[in-house]
């Protein structure tokens, strides 16, 4: 099952997700002087973020409810400024015991 | 040593151990996914150090998850290149967003360093910090998580019942409900942050169940997604300098 192209895949592959990576990090050694381009850099974690977290998470779990109320309680307990592991050991409660009851 | 030397020893160790820390709940939620790839390439009829392997030099999730998939279907090694260099273009936004949290004096070599360890979690902690981003934050933020994912695919491919589906399955939100505890707060006290979040969540959601959109490759979504919502609130909402 290995051969050589496997093996050149997966190099080939730590090489695309590297260079992206360090490109700017390594090479852009200025800070920007731009406005526009400064604000956009606040915005890009929340909108990355924001992108990144929906509509994914519902489909994280096996069924797509569960995860729905698993986000709601991960979105409370954030609301109320819980701490990070609170609100991750919050969900998975949540969905494995919606999942109990849901799944087979 | 001086008394000088010595303070900023300190210093270096506790920002290192602060990284330590942080980096903690990343490496759990690291595990049940990179278990879940670790059994798929075990079952896909590689050997167990096959995907240790790519776990240790590729460091990604979803990138992974489709490379091995093109692996497994016998795809040219060009088509495996180009899909896995898609989905990894987000890296460029967040290596860029980091590049200015870093101190300008860096070294090359560390900066090359924590270049490896930039994941959508990392970053989504790091870009949190209100303060400027050393080298031994970074690094130690950065040793759990890789700790995490070749510790999870290795139980994956060598003890595959270790954790019961339902386990696994429920565990899959974790990431996720992360993202969420560490977005909320921020956008509870700003309401420009709030409308940024929003209109992302809208243009990912947009990509993802409407007609014709729905064929962007995920890869582009998210980068869509991130260029539009961050442009428009630079430009409707500027930030002004000490404003943050």
């Amino acid at each position: 099952m290995i051969t050589i192209k496997t093996i050149l895949a997966v190099l080939i592959m730590a090489i695309v997700t590297y260079i992206p990576r360090a490109l700017p990090l390594t090479f852009f050694r200025k800070k920007i002087e731009s406005p526009w381009i400064r604000s956009f850099l606040y915005y890009v974690p929340y909108a990355v973020l924001g992108a990144m977290i929906f509509p994914a998470i519902l489909y994280s779990t096996q069924s797509t409810v569960a995860a729905t109320l698993g986000l709601f309680i991960a979105i409370l307990l954030a609301f109320l400024e819980k701490n990070l592991v609170v609100v991750a050991m919050g969900s998975i409660f949540v969905v494995y015991l919606c999942e109990f009851f849901l799944v087979r | 040593m001086t008394e000088v030397h010595k303070n900023k020893t300190k210093k270096r160790n506790n920002e290192f151990k602060t990284g330590c820390k942080k980096g903690i709940p990343i490496c759990l939620g690291y595990i049940p996914v990179s278990f879940t790839f670790g059994l798929m390439a075990v079952q896909g009829g590689f050997p167990p150090w096959f995907p240790i392997f790519i776990s240790i030099t590729n460091l990604t999730s979803a990138g992974q998850f489709a490379g091995l998939q093109l692996i497994l279907q016998n795809s040219t090694l060009v088509e495996i290149g180009i899909t896995t260099f898609i989905i990894n273009i987000r890296y460029m936004l967040m290596s860029l967003s980091l590049s200015q949290k870093i101190s300008p004096t860096m070294s090359f070599l560390k900066r090359a360093l924590i270049s490896y360890g930039i994941t959508d979690e990392t970053f989504a902690v790091s870009s949190m910090e209100k303060e400027e981003l050393s080298f031994g934050y970074l690094g130690g933020l950065m040793i759990g998580p890789i700790f995490g994912w070749t510790l999870g695919t290795s139980l994956g491919a060598f003890a595959s019942s270790l954790l019961s589906d339902r386990i696994q399955s429920a565990m899959g939100i974790a990431l996720y409900a992360m993202f969420i505890a560490l977005v909320i707060p921020a956008s509870k006290y700003s309401k420009k942050i709030t409308a940024v979040l929003f209109l992302s969540v809208f243009l990912s959601c947009l990509c993802t169940w409407t007609p014709v959109l729905n064929k962007i490759p995920s890869g582009w979504k998210l980068i869509v997604a991130t260029l539009v919502s961050a442009g428009i609130g630079a430009t409707l909402f500027p930030i002004e300098e000490g404003q943050k």
